[in-house]
């Protein structure tokens, strides 16, 4: 048991707590900041930091090595497949016309608007 | 005296299809990553559907936003912040065979924390918004513009946090079982793995929390 054994260090549970305390403080303050497009960017990468603080740490993936991490990795991976097909999916519809034969389908998708 | 024969409150620690502890204990916290993972894309698909609805209807989702108090989730991204920091603690006081009550403490401390977050979000949000009549289908009052969008939006933000609610609701419940077996003494240097992987559970319920709060609460500028 010993050898697969993390005992993390105090210090360093205190260090991502107050990590995280502050990055909950700045997101929120930023809030208030009129960025544009760019709240939604600093607020996603903070709460990416935020999340990996705890991944890491509390979690102690820091310190796994092996398969938690690959089972960790896999589940990003797949959730960002998950987000950026369906993603590329929807957004991309309006890209390529759409064949005449299909038309009166598309009226009546329209008409249910 | 080997492994097998080890005893604490009453149960062998080892069970007998494990070689020794590190295999068990190994084996179980693979188990409770790959559980995660599934619960990653059972919330995934709720991320997914909000990523492309509010990129289709962002002025609708930005009013919604601005009709729920950034405060309480201020507050209770805090609450569980500080409940994922007791808890690691707990599971560190075992590790390192503390005496006495620091454990059980520590647990009944970060279930503690999980009821103080629900009844924020039951009391000063979801009663709130419901008497304020923004809880679409059954009490709604919002005839602004959007009105549609930000329905939408609040069927997202009672969806997302309901699901998060039970996930807490359930955290809640293993932090008091492990609290209770702490107590009998089930825990020790050499066998603390229920308590890690309970952690790990009561992490990831707040890594959805440190998501679900810029996405439903801080959406576009507030000044």
């Amino acid at each position: 048991m010993k050898a697969d054994a993390h005992i993390v260090p105090v210090k360093v549970y205190l260090g991502t707590f107050i990590g995280l305390v502050v990055l909950l403080v700045a997101t929120t303050g930023i809030a208030y900041l009129n960025l544009g497009i760019w709240n939604t960017v600093i607020a996603l990468v903070i709460a990416i930091t935020k999340a990996l603080l705890v991944i890491l740490f509390f979690m102690h993936a820091y310190y796994d090595k092996g398969l938690t991490r690959v089972v960790f990795s896999v589940g990003i991976i797949w959730l960002t497949i998950l987000i950026v097909l369906s993603s590329a999916d929807v957004f991309t519809r309006s890209w390529t016309p759409v064949p005449r034969s299909w038309a009166p389908d598309i009226a009546l998708h329209q008409n249910q608007k | 005296m080997s492994e097998a024969a080890v005893k604490q409150a009453g149960r062998p620690i080892l069970e007998e299809h494990f070689a020794d502890l590190p295999a068990q204990e190994s084996a179980r916290k693979l188990g409770m990553w790959v559980f995660l993972v599934t619960e990653v894309l059972f919330f995934g698909g709720l991320f997914t559907s909000y990523t492309i609805y509010r990129q289709l209807y962002f002025a609708g989702f930005e009013q919604g936003s601005h009709l729920i108090e950034v405060k309480w989730g201020a507050i209770n991204t805090l609450v569980l912040i500080v409940s994922s920091f007791t808890v690691a603690m707990a599971v560190r006081t075992a590790q390192v065979g503390k005496r006495g009550r620091a454990t059980v403490s520590l647990l009944l401390v970060t279930g503690l924390l999980g009821a103080l977050f629900l009844f924020i979000k039951l009391y000063f949000e979801w009663f709130h918004d419901f008497k304020e009549g923004l809880f679409p289908g059954v009490n709604w009052d919002y005839h602004g513009p959007f009105a549609a969008h930000v329905q939408l939006f609040f069927i997202f933000y009672y969806f997302m946090t309901g699901l998060h609610a039970i996930h807490v609701i359930v955290g809640m419940g293993v932090m008091f079982a492990l609290a209770y077996l702490a107590w009998r003494g089930r825990f020790s240097p050499r066998y603390y793995s229920p308590l890690e992987v309970g952690a790990l559970y009561w992490h990831f319920v707040d890594i959805i929390w440190i998501f679900l709060f810029p996405l439903l609460y801080l959406i576009g500028g507030r000044s």
